[in-house]
């Protein structure tokens, strides 16, 4: 009796957690409380449970009595509450917990993502509220201390109740804009994991799997959306590739040489799916031009014939569309391909105006790889030795230095 | 809830500014005023005289400082602000975006804490 009744709220924890907290959160708005009062439901089903039984509907039982201590609270902090206030506060969160409650989760993510939030804790602060990672997982996933980062999220979480910031979708004028916040904040907690090629660090890892999951979730909820169907096509192109990014001994190997057995053939046709519906809204946007880069890639090196000419021109649009230093860099790179290495530098030329590529290590890197390939080893040696020491990943470090000696005196 | 906007700008701004502008700037302002009145969502607002009227007082070792000049001596000085009542901070936002502080200073918006 007792294994089940933990077992069941084991599950219930696992499933339903972040829809309990975005549910009480959007009527009460206020998330610490919410979370709060969820916890103490979830203790005391730990008490209540084995005595006397699983309840028929877990979920209702929970919400009903994290209802009631979300009540307790608000009495606890005011002397007097005000009987406005409690009945605020009942009626925003009286749902029909029997016939299921609304899904507010996609509500709590544009909360966390909302522009009055500091840009830096939006992804930890959906990671946290949506996903139920702790702080420590997350401190792990963005390299800050447990203490720093908590404090943060609290006081990001004191500023959705004070400030009064909505928990809510926005209106169809608002979204475009908030949107953008929203696929952002997803698409850095995927780059924040994408980084652990090696899969050594399992928190990291871990922020892939929410980062899609999330992405999957905002699809699902905002399917109109063509950017929410692009940033998921984006995630499960780069995610298929995973197994084939390192070596046996966790050596860097780069696209070009990966080997295409090696990559998840089921989640390709996942990434290929989301691509088409986010195209058939006639829509162009960032993440979907940058998933239609992947595809290309993708496509181009299983059949061993990439076409240059279509990823240059999706680039073109990426670079007209951002005017991203990065995306340009890229551009490059396809460039070479299609036009030969000249090309490439002339074009990188243009990138060095933007100051911050001087700190950037793929852009060094691609001016090595193309300075070699024109016969100008001096200078791409040169090249190499800033890009190897702008890069932290020990494995790339070893790539380019490869490069590096492999150069012709 | 209500929402305090206040304005911070440059002072030398005005000065600079033609009497024809200067003109300009106060419809601007009275336009804003009046749609927020009409909005219903007004509490209270007020333009400050320039920051070379300001005081500033502080006790210290429990001896109270009368000081000439305004707290913060930044660029920026608080030139007036709207006290505005609205549902959530979107609306505190939305409206605050309208303001004519916007473009030429900045506006802050600070939730009201009721006691």
């Amino acid at each position: 009796m007792q294994l089940r009744a933990h077992k069941t709220l084991d599950e219930v924890v696992r499933c339903c957690r972040a829809k309990l907290v975005a549910f009480l959160a959007a009527g009460s708005g206020d998330l610490a409380a919410a979370e709060d009062a969820l916890s103490e439901a979830f203790a005391s089903a730990l008490v209540a449970w084995p005595q006397e039984g699983c309840p028929t509907n877990p979920e209702a039982w929970l919400l009903t009595v994290a209802r009631r201590k979300l009540i307790d609270a608000v009495r606890r902090q005011h002397e007097v509450p005000s009987s406005e206030e409690l009945e605020q506060l009942a009626g925003a969160i009286t749902a029909d917990a029997e016939n299921g409650f609304p899904d507010q989760r996609l509500a709590l993510l544009f909360a966390c993502a909302h522009p009055a939030i500091d840009p830096v804790v939006r992804a930890p602060l959906m990671l946290q509220a949506v996903l139920g990672l702790d702080a420590t997982q997350i401190a792990n996933a963005f390299l800050v201390s447990p203490a720093a980062r908590t404090q943060r999220l609290v006081r990001a979480k004191t500023k959705i109740r004070d400030a009064r910031i909505p928990v809510r979708v926005p209106d169809r004028s608002e979204l475009p804009e908030r949107l953008d916040a929203v696929l952002n904040a997803i698409y850095a907690c995927y780059a924040e994991g994408w980084s652990e090629a090696a899969g050594a660090d399992s928190a990291r890892v871990e922020l892939v799997t929410e980062a899609i999951f999330m992405g999957k979730l905002l699809a699902d909820l905002i399917p109109d959306e063509p950017e929410a169907w692009g940033l998921l096509a984006l995630m499960l192109f780069a995610e298929a590739r995973r197994p084939a990014r390192r070596g046996a001994a966790g050596e860097f190997i780069p696209l070009m040489q990966q080997d295409c057995k090696l990559w998840d053939q089921q989640m390709i046709a996942e990434a290929e799916k989301a691509l088409h519906r986010a195209s058939s809204s006639g829509v162009i946007g960032r993440f979907q031009l940058e998933a239609a880069i992947q595809s290309a890639h993708t496509d181009g090196l299983q059949r061993r014939c990439v076409n240059w000419g279509a990823v240059v021109r999706l680039y073109d649009a990426l670079v007209e569309l951002t005017r991203s230093p990065v995306a340009e860099i890229n551009r490059a790179m396809a460039l070479a391909e299609l036009e030969g290495p000249q090309a490439g530098l002339y074009a990188l030329e243009w990138v060095k105006t933007d100051k911050r590529v001087n700190e950037y290590q793929p852009y060094w890197a691609v001016r090595a790889n193309l300075l070699a390939r024109t016969g100008k080893c001096d200078e791409a040696r040169h090249a190499y030795e800033i890009a190897i020491g702008l890069e932290s990943d020990p494995a790339v470090r070893t790539y380019l230095q490869q490069l590096c000696d492999e150069l012709p005196e | 809830m209500q929402y305090l906007l206040t304005l911070y700008s440059d002072e030398a701004g005005w000065a600079n500014m033609t009497p024809e502008q200067q003109k300009q700037g106060v419809a601007a302002y009275a336009a804003y005023s009046e749609a927020l009145k009409s909005a219903g969502v007004l509490v209270g607002s007020n333009r400050l005289r320039p920051s070379s009227t300001a005081t500033t007082l502080r006790a210290t070792n429990g001896k109270t400082q009368v000081l000439d000049g305004p707290f913060v001596d930044s660029k920026e000085k608080l030139g007036g602000y709207f006290l505005i009542d609205v549902p959530d901070l979107d609306a505190a936002l939305s409206w605050a975006g309208r303001c004519p502080g916007v473009q030429h200073g900045v506006v802050e918006v600070r939730a009201i804490w009721s006691m």
